[in-house]
């Protein structure tokens, strides 16, 4: 397991390498930092002074990989590409535009999106399984058609309108909840409620859906028909025997969005004025702040590896014939 | 000439999708085997309707793709001078839409604007009131005409769509049809039913539209129907061009990396999984920024302004296709690795069949449903795609009529008492029919390609 553990973490590391050459290619080399200057400052009348001060100031004054001016070991250290994009893996993310370091920004918005994001990841897993075994325990009904049905409008409206139309109903309307905002400790409980019940109502649709084709793929299998020749109930052939054995498609998909959860949804936090990474990030792209960005883009991928080998673990916890190795 | 047609980069694209399933469409028919899962999907009842919808959709979106830039009038010897407003065959049959502009929001079928404006009446006295629409019921003198009014163009305009429809039908039921088919069978009831409503209620719209703003009117006074119906083009070509640039790409690498192994799936694989770990909003932001950069570092590039926004379009298109091939791709190279195995493909290696021949003729015709598949059921998720990523403002070009934009537009408004509700209910609904329509028809389609479904 542990030698496992090893390979995999070490199988990582080129991915991220390869992430890493991505997002430099994408920001450095399809436009030069004299081109981002030029538009940062005005595209028409810009004097060439102005675009080296920018420049300076940024730290993007020096050659992209190789510095041939330098002696040494600089020649490779003295360079954007390891300053700018080969720090982050010792997760040295820099300066934002507004001068403030992006690593503290990001631990300071941690907590704020996981607010959000965690109670909107249980409280919906919980549900979306439950509505989906609903429906499996009245498959070929007309309760079970309805179900479907009403997925498949859920699914057809769009994340927007989730978000605008709770914001109108219980806020505006009902004046349940304030609009948006955000308090920490306690007191933040009236500002997540509304974000959270959205981000769950607005995963039923498809979530559920996709729940219940693997619920009934596995209904269909021999041992349920075996279960049910033993004279075990219908709950209990659905709550023992199926769930169990769903659980390795399910935690596929699932498992692998836990660390994410960290860098929060775009949408949610920016329409609720919730200060977390996701409309950190929202702000950095309207701002065009393109260092935020970059640093953003690699902590996703880094996390998404760290959701895949928490997949894999996982798979040995639900099933004693998975074995690691 | 009095006009120039124009062919945007979009446009081309468009053509070519038609071209691709006119062909496509010219090979399946002569093939009994692949006709036959298409006659399921005829069969299906859920589907034929989400067709005549999705057609609806698709035609106004094609009549909004012949592009033309009108011919201004000759003034000197300057020669033919062609307008910087590019057009459509669309814009031109409505017309009375799209040049029916207001001064600012006004309500569905409102008479006056939605905001009270001072002046000054024929005794000098300043008041305050809510002035009257230029266009929107222009022809009545006031308020209480309106209902009936309404009532008497929206059953006039169905009456008449009723009876297009029913003159349609009759043609279709009396043109040749298969042997062995019978009437019945031809034009099914539910289908009568929903063509008639269909027409019924499209000839309703169709004069009132021409007299009342039946959605209401935008910040700047333009009518929000033309806004719906303009913003269907961009929803349609961001959810069919993205297609041309994800297919192409997880086909031939994810055919390649399951057929030979070895080092080419290893590179291939490493390939998707840098690109699929990283979180697909970030990529796309991050790429939508730089190619920002470049087209506003390159103003020469563009002669006019929609050919720049169009150029916004294709590229935000490729830059969806590029992050989402990966999961066909994945999808494709499993299935190889099964097909490979298979005793035909082993008895056409060991007759020394070429690679490149077995992988034509043998693997990928066995992977075309998988595709399909993927195709139809991807559509409808790039079209809620293009909204939220238009929110985030890394969609398409502020300028470009989208569903996003409107969303956007309206959102600011949201504060306002009372509230601004119609730009949001028009395309709440226009694409909440679209995708509804396009997630039936695609359920329809995987029914009848899987294999795994059991048919009894």
């Amino acid at each position: 397991m542990i030698a496992y553990l090893i390979r995999r973490i070490l199988y990582a590391i080129p991915i991220l390498i390869g992430v890493n050459l991505l997002t430099f290619a994408l920001f450095f080399v399809v436009n030069t930092p004299d081109d981002m200057a030029r538009m940062q400052l005005g595209v028409k009348r810009v004097t060439a002074d102005a675009i080296d001060k920018w420049k300076q100031q940024r730290g993007y004054d020096q050659p992209l990989m190789f510095n041939a001016s330098a002696a040494g070991t600089d020649t490779i250290t003295h360079t954007i590409f390891w300053q700018k994009s080969a720090s982050m893996f010792v997760l040295e993310f820099g300066y934002s535009d507004d001068g403030r370091s992006i690593g503290n920004e990001i631990v300071q918005r941690m907590t704020s999106s996981l607010a959000i994001a965690l109670p909107t990841f249980l409280i919906g897993l919980f549900a979306y399984v439950s509505f989906a075994l609903l429906m499996t325990l009245f498959r070929g009904t007309t309760l079970d058609m309805a179900g479907v049905a009403l997925c498949v409008f859920l699914m057809s409206v769009s994340g927007l309108f989730y978000i605008i139309g709770g914001q109108f109903l219980v806020s505006k309307l009902w004046h349940l909840v304030p609009i948006s905002g955000y308090a920490n400790g306690w007191e933040s409980c009236k500002f997540i409620v509304l974000p959270i019940v959205i981000g769950v109502v607005s995963g039923i649709g498809s979530s559920s859906r996709w729940y219940r084709t693997i619920f009934l793929e596995e209904m269909s299998k021999d041992y349920v028909r075996t279960a049910r020749a033993k004279g075990l109930s219908e709950l209990r052939v659905l709550f023992t025997h199926v769930l169990k054995n769903a659980m390795i498609p399910i935690l596929t998909g699932v498992v692998v969005v836990i660390p994410l959860l960290f860098m929060g949804s775009l949408l949610t936090e920016s329409f609720f004025g919730i200060p977390g990474l996701g409309s950190y990030t929202i702000d950095a792209i309207n701002a065009q702040d393109f260092s935020v960005v970059r640093a953003m883009v690699f902590l996703g991928s880094l996390l998404y590896i760290v959701g895949l080998i928490l997949t894999d673990i996982s798979y040995t916890l639900v099933d004693p014939r998975v074995r690691l190795s | 000439m009095s006009f120039m047609p124009v062919m945007l980069w979009s446009d081309a694209l468009v053509f070519l999708i038609i071209a691709v399933l006119l062909a496509s469409a010219f090979v399946i028919r002569r093939r009994a085997h692949l006709l036959l899962p298409w006659r399921r999907v005829a069969n299906s009842r859920m589907a034929m309707v989400s067709l005549l919808i999705l057609s609806l959709f698709v035609l106004v979106g094609w009549l909004d793709t012949l592009h033309f830039r009108a011919a201004l009038p000759a003034q000197n010897s300057l020669g033919k001078v062609y307008s910087t407003e590019v057009l459509s065959v669309f814009d031109v049959l409505v017309t009375p839409l799209r040049t029916h502009t207001e001064k600012t929001y006004s309500a569905p079928f409102a008479l006056t604007l939605f905001a009270k404006e001072s002046f000054t009446d024929a005794e000098g006295q300043v008041r305050r009131d809510y002035p009257r629409l230029q266009f929107g019921g222009a022809h009545l003198s006031d308020e209480a005409q309106r209902g009936r009014d309404v009532l008497q163009r929206a059953s006039l305009g169905g009456l008449a769509g009723l009876l297009i429809g029913i003159l349609a039908c009759v043609a279709w039921a009396y043109l040749p049809r298969r042997s062995g088919q019978s009437l019945a069978q031809r034009c099914p009831i539910y289908a009568l039913v929903s063509v008639l409503l269909t027409t019924t209620l499209l000839g309703a719209v169709c004069n009132l539209a021409t007299v009342y703003h039946v959605l209401g009117t935008d910040k700047v006074g333009i009518d929000v129907l033309y806004l719906s119906l303009k913003s269907i083009r961009t929803g349609l070509i961001i959810g069919t061009v993205t297609t041309l640039v994800t297919l192409p790409l997880a086909l031939f690498l994810g055919v390649a990396a399951g057929y030979f192994r070895g080092w080419v799936d290893d590179v291939i694989q490493y390939v998707y999984t840098v690109l699929s770990s990283i979180p697909s909003v970030l990529l796309i932001a991050a790429a939508v920024l730089m190619m920002q950069v470049t087209i506003d570092t390159h103003p020469h590039w563009f002669a006019t302004s929609a050919s720049r926004a169009d150029l916004r379009l294709v590229f935000l298109c490729l830059i969806l296709g590029m992050t989402s091939w990966t999961g066909l791709c994945r999808l494709l190279r499993g299935e190889t690795l099964k097909l490979r195995e298979m005793e035909y493909i082993q008895a056409a290696q060991a007759f020394g069949v070429s690679d490149l021949r077995i992988l034509s003729r043998h693997i990928i015709p066995n992977v075309m449903h998988i595709i399909l598949i993927a195709v139809v059921m991807d559509f409808s998720g790039l079209v809620l795609a293009e909204a939220v990523l238009s929110y985030v403002g890394v969609g398409v070009d502020p300028s470009m009529i989208s569903f996003g934009t409107m969303i956007n537009g309206a959102r600011q408004e949201m504060g306002r008492e009372p509230m601004v509700w119609w730009s949001l209910a028009a395309a709440f609904w226009f694409m909440l029919v679209l995708v509804l329509a396009a997630n039936l028809f695609a359920d329809a389609v995987r029914d009848a390609f899987d294999p795994r479904m059991n048919r009894t």
